[in-house]
């Protein structure tokens, strides 16, 4: 093997610093999750009793942040995808209007987004009370991830050509986009989605200031668990979401990676 | 080759169809158009000219200005999206649907239209057959050359038995030898099946090779319609004259039934005066001795090009207009000989 330059080797070296300073922190919180005894460390045994300790606590945290995600899913593919199909086949200045205000609820931080959201609809009690106040706000949050990532698949196929193809065979606006439209979007659908569905799971700001007593999420409960209990628990708390996040995160790189599911082998 | 079916020769007719899109840019002035039952009309022109408007207003792709009526037989289809139209388009990059087989992709027209499943495989086969591409019926669209691509194109037009098939420029993608036979296989198929064809292309050769008529268009405008050879024997214009074929262009003085071009004087009943004369590189004939003076007119060859079946001789005349000249390609010929040219005065066009 021909000798690598002195750079390579500090390059390499910077690469591994800077991961290991962000995993590094990971890796102890999982162990501290585990530990019998946080002060004692590693040496005084491994134990899944905080894990218990969370399910009992949580679970209902841990149910509702499914749920809200699962519902936010719903409501981001519903009113994301057409979103994104408009926005494809409109040119003209409205249209890129409307592409860069959806980005807004993502550049604005997410405490004045709940601020503003507890102004206007602070006042309708049981709305304030349930779990779908907070499901706006993940809505909100996450729908310009969802129309982004299938807006990028729609701009790179060529739209209008094979809708027009599919009309010239004579089939009817549902027809070609269920069965062209959508079907040819599917990579950015599911990146999309795979996208929500982790930001959701993991959204705290603007959760904290949306959540009531009687609806918290599973970010909300672990930073109330390390606020409030022993650091064991709150660790514990963090494997159970890294549990959840991590496989999202998984899928969600190996999408983003292959972009269209299929390579292009054209023969001569 | 399956037997292939025969379509119901439907006539089309565009009545004073404009089109003037947002913002008041007019890409086709009105336009009227008869195109009789299984006939193959081409639509030529450069690009920018009108023809693919044309082609989407008779597919409802695009909607004529006010006014402007298109018929398909007995029917005003003027209101009518495409998909109610019954037309079967080729589109210049095919689009196929990537998400489907060739076999699904042929089958989507019949699919859409509620066909059950057995006729429907039934019909995909018998296309196949018909363009050749049975083999491939599970690739994916992705593992299909450019040819294979375009014949799945066609197969899938045809397959819904449409009322009119139309090609936008459906060979330009392709290399050339594969053009020629794509080529040849569209004329006899169109021919087959006797189907009401519109092909728009800008290239004229494909242009003669394929229509029955010819359309050809500038600036949004129809210049000339015609079959091949009387586009080509006798174009209305100098733009005609220009686009489709070589044309040479000669200054010539019209008196006392003569004809005189440089130094040759050649039998003439046309105007008086000056005049420009057209003819074509064929037409020339180089004359082999310095013998029949009158008729013949004197240059020298300043470039000289074998093309295999002929050689093409580009040649400047005394009073430096350049000509073009087809001509044996068994003879040799180089750069600076002196020649003298005949011109046969039954083949001279003037505008």
């Amino acid at each position: 093997m021909r000798s690598r330059p002195i750079a390579f080797w500090l390059q390499l070296g910077f690469t591994l610093l800077v991961c290991a300073f962000l995993i590094v922190p990971v890796c102890l919180s999982i162990m501290a999750g585990i530990t019998a005894n946080y002060f004692v460390g590693i040496g005084g045994g491994v134990t899944l009793r905080w894990i218990g300790e969370v399910w009992r606590l949580y679970a209902d945290t841990i149910f509702l942040s499914l749920r809200i995600a699962l519902a936010c899913l719903a409501c981001t593919l519903v009113l994301g995808v057409p979103a994104a199909y408009v926005l494809a086949r409109r040119p003209g200045r409205i249209a890129r209007a409307i592409e860069e205000l959806l980005v807004m609820p993502v550049a604005v931080p997410g405490l004045a987004t709940a601020l503003a959201l507890i102004v206007a609809y602070g006042g309708f009690g049981d709305f304030r009370r349930s779990w779908l106040f907070i499901l706006v706000g993940h809505v909100l949050f996450t729908l310009p991830f969802m129309v982004r990532s299938v807006l990028a698949v729609l701009c790179s196929i060529d739209l209008r050509m094979l809708e027009e193809g599919a009309a010239s065979l004579g089939a009817r606006f549902h027809q070609r986009f269920f069965g062209v439209v959508l079907p040819n979007c599917r990579s950015g659908i599911l990146a999309g989605s795979l996208m929500v569905l982790t930001l959701s799971v993991g959204e705290f700001n603007l959760t904290w200031l949306l959540h009531t007593p009687l609806t918290k999420t599973l970010p909300v409960g672990l930073a109330d668990s390390y606020a409030s209990l022993r650091i064991e628990i709150g660790s514990a708390y963090t494997v159970v979401f890294f549990v959840i996040i991590i496989p999202c995160l998984v899928l969600l790189q190996r999408f983003g990676a292959t972009g269209r599911p299929r390579t292009r082998k054209a023969k001569p | 080759m399956t037997q292939p079916f025969h379509l119901e020769p439907v006539p089309i007719r565009m009545i004073r169809c404009a089109k003037t899109f947002d913002g008041g840019v007019r890409v086709l002035d009105p336009v009227d158009l008869e195109i009789g039952g299984g006939e193959t009309l081409v639509l030529l022109g450069p690009s920018g000219c009108g023809k693919t408007t044309l082609l989407r207003l008779i597919a409802g792709l695009e909607w004529p200005d006010a006014g402007g009526r298109v018929v398909f037989g007995g029917e005003d289809v003027t209101a009518l999206p495409i998909e109610r139209r019954n037309v079967g388009m080729v589109f210049q990059s095919y689009a196929l649907f990537p998400n489907m087989t060739v076999a699904e992709n042929v089958g989507y027209g019949l699919r859409v239209r509620g066909i059950e499943r057995l006729e429907r495989a039934r019909r995909v086969g018998e296309m196949l057959e018909m363009t050749h591409i049975a083999p491939l019926a599970d690739r994916r669209i992705d593992q299909l050359s450019g040819g294979q691509r375009q014949r799945v194109a066609l197969a899938r037009a045809l397959v819904v038995r449409p009322r009119v098939l139309l090609l936008d420029e459906p060979l330009t993608a392709l290399d050339a030898k594969l053009r020629d036979t794509l080529r040849l296989e569209i004329d006899r198929l169109l021919q087959d099946l006797g189907i009401t064809a519109v092909y728009v292309t800008h290239d004229q050769a494909e242009a003669m090779a394929l229509g029955d008529r010819i359309v050809v268009m500038s600036k949004g405008r129809i210049e000339q319609i015609g079959t091949p050879r009387e586009i080509y024997r006798n174009p209305a214009s100098p733009f005609v004259a220009g686009f489709v074929g070589t044309m040479n262009r000669l200054p010539a003085e019209g008196g006392g039934g003569l004809l005189r071009i440089g130094g040759a004087t050649l039998p003439w009943s046309g105007p008086m005066g000056p005049v420009e004369v057209m003819v074509r590189p064929e037409d020339l004939t180089v004359e082999p001795e310095a013998g029949a003076e009158g008729y013949t007119l004197p240059a020298r060859i300043s470039a000289a090009v074998f093309l295999g079946d002929r050689t093409r001789l580009v040649a400047e005349t005394s009073d430096g207009t350049e000509l073009t000249i087809d001509t044996d390609p068994h003879r040799p010929f180089a750069r600076g000989d002196q020649i003298r040219l005949r011109i046969d005065p039954s083949r001279i066009l003037s505008p």
